[in-house]
């Protein structure tokens, strides 16, 4: 195939990948969307199949198959609760894939046609080389992101003396090398950028504590998609400039809205270690006395309610508690109870990870409701139940300019008539600030695992 | 008249390419950001363009080694991360389906 007629075809399937993201302006046109961008998919694969130095179709399909297979039983296996790392192991695998091509390109730059061994321009060795970088930081980064949301590692922030200035001088030294690679195209070189950006994807990511997963798993969507659009420099390749730049721009738009939604800047959760120094300031506040009520209690109140808006978080997720909760709901809307549900933009470990729980058991999509459609509202609702959130609903970040969650917008779940808490016992949220709501007269806490609390209001509401 | 580099129209299509996301985007709903990331990630992994092209060759070398690889992850990634975001999607419904159950 003419190479006209196949950058042609990458521009048509460009085209499926675009209108793929638009798809997801809305539920509605979202499935749609899915179709096209598998459609701009296979036309990629099967122009680049066409390619003249292609000739060795039976190992490309039984990679094709390998890995399809392989990521179709993943993808059908996977419980919804485990999105997040499940998405920060994808984002390594496309890390990995990066570093891979790239040597190829180094060590074969003929069958890319960007020179011969030894010989390969300028131009091409540092896309290549920065394309290579963010590929292996992505890989080592998201491969810690996902041991800490998968708990193999502990989420607490791991901090050492000096670890700026260690991650800076790493950086130095790859831009160094990076320079150097490009009048001195030797493999020790290229394999100590590879080996130096997989240290320094580890100590990223190490510092960053679980509660601002949801800004690294973006983050990390943002490298992936710019590994993509670096090798596509090193190869000339339209097409993977194009989609590197679109995932690039979009996991960058949602680290932005993360980060917003905490009212944290960029760097300060990627410098890290948030949740570490402010937790122990305030333990003597926790003698002062809480209201405590069981199943019943709330059963009772929630009954008697005209209105009440669920607050689901992380905790919802931890207990599996979404379909008891879909349960609950059904149960208050059958007694002519108004039921809604209030999602906060940082709840859970991932953008939208809420939505995707709670659409799970079945609860429809236009009963869940953004944080700026729904906040005006709690005033004139006569319960709230947040069950598995803390600081998400913590007046503090309105009152107190002296807590570290000052700023960030949050629920104002205090106006309500009745706050119940469902939480599993008195410890602070992430962030390690007391929350004042627990000690106010209309507060009841509930401390029990969400789902078991939730099965037996269930019980007592029959 | 002189040709501009290539190396420039490369980085004029990134450009564009960052600004058409950038629009894009921001009209994807929030409820919707979790299969985002899902579909994001599978069009990542178009990367298997280049991993084909490297594993063609019919001779076996180092480079086809990788190609091969790379092409198993890539794939790992655009079955996986579709396959995914559609059950995700499928999942959300509206309030008259969704109370059937």
């Amino acid at each position: 195939m003419s190479v006209n007629y196949t950058a042609l075809l990458y521009l048509l399937s460009a085209i499926f990948f675009v209108l793929s993201l638009n798809g997801l302006s809305n539920p509605e046109s979202a499935r749609k969307g899915n179709i096209y961008g598998i459609v701009g998919m296979v036309i990629a694969i099967i122009t680049t199949l066409y390619s003249p130095g292609v000739l060795s179709y039976d190992t490309i399909i039984l990679g094709i198959l390998i890995g399809g297979a392989v990521g179709t039983v993943i993808a059908l296996k996977i419980e919804m609760t485990a999105l997040p790392q499940l998405v920060a192991a994808f984002h390594s695998l496309v890390g990995l894939a990066a570093v891979f091509v790239a040597s190829s390109a180094f060590y074969a730059p003929a069958t890319y046609g960007i020179g011969n061994i030894g010989n390969i321009n300028t131009f091409s060795l540092i896309e290549m080389s920065i394309g290579v970088m963010i590929g292996a930081i992505t890989f080592t980064g998201s491969i810690i992101a996902f041991s800490k949301l998968q708990g193999i590692m502990s989420g607490a922030p791991f901090v050492f003396p000096g670890q700026h200035l260690v991650n800076l001088l790493i950086f130095i030294t790859l831009i160094s090398l990076i320079t150097f690679f490009s009048y001195n195209q030797t493999g020790i070189i290229f394999w100590s950028i590879v080996l130096l950006a997989l240290v320094l994807g580890i100590l990223i990511i190490v510092p960053i504590g679980g509660a601002d997963m949801p800004v690294v798993v973006s983050m990390l969507n943002s490298y992936s998609g710019w590994a993509a659009a670096g090798i596509g420099f090193t190869l000339s390749n339209h097409l993977l400039i194009v989609v590197g730049s679109l995932v690039g721009a979009s996991g960058a738009i949602l680290s932005y809205v993360m980060c917003k939604g905490m009212n944290r800047s960029f760097i300060s959760v990627i410098l890290g270690g948030f949740g570490v120094e402010e937790g122990q300031g305030q333990k003597g506040e926790e003698k002062r006395s809480v209201k405590q009520g069981s199943a019943e209690d709330a059963a009772f109140i929630l009954g008697n309610s005209n209105s009440v808006i669920i607050v689901p978080g992380y905790g919802m997720a931890v207990a599996q508690a979404q379909h008891a909760l879909r349960e609950m709901c059904d149960i208050l809307k059958k007694n002519d109870v108004s039921v809604k549900y209030a999602i906060h933009p940082v709840a859970g470990r991932m953008p939208g990870h809420m939505n995707v729980l709670l659409a799970e058991a079945s609860v429809p999509y236009d009963e869940v409701l953004e944080l700026d459609e729904i906040n005006s509202d709690f005033s004139n609702t006569d319960a709230v139940f947040v069950i598995g959130a803390n600081d998400i609903t913590n007046p503090a970040a309105k009152t107190d300019k002296t807590s570290p969650i000052y700023g960030m917008p949050i629920l104002d779940v205090e106006n309500a008539g009745t706050v119940l808490f469902v939480k599993r016992s008195m410890a602070s949220g992430y962030a390690g600030v007391q929350n004042e709501l627990f000690f106010r007269d209309n507060t009841m806490m509930l401390f029990s695992d969400a789902k078991k609390m939730v099965e037996s209001i269930v019980k007592n509401l029959n | 008249m002189e040709n501009v580099d290539p190396t420039i129209i490369l980085f004029i299509i990134f450009v564009l390419a960052c600004m058409v996301g950038y629009y894009v985007i921001w009209g994807v709903t929030s409820a919707l950001h979790s299969p985002l990331m899902a579909v994001t990630n599978a069009i990542s992994s178009v990367i298997i363009v280049g991993a084909i092209i490297a594993a063609g060759p019919e001779d076996t070398n180092f480079s086809s080694i990788m190609g091969f690889i790379a092409i198993i992850l890539a794939s790992i990634n655009i079955f996986g991360g579709f396959v995914v975001s559609h059950r995700m999607l499928s999942m959300f419904k509206k309030k008259d389906k969704g109370n059937k159950k």
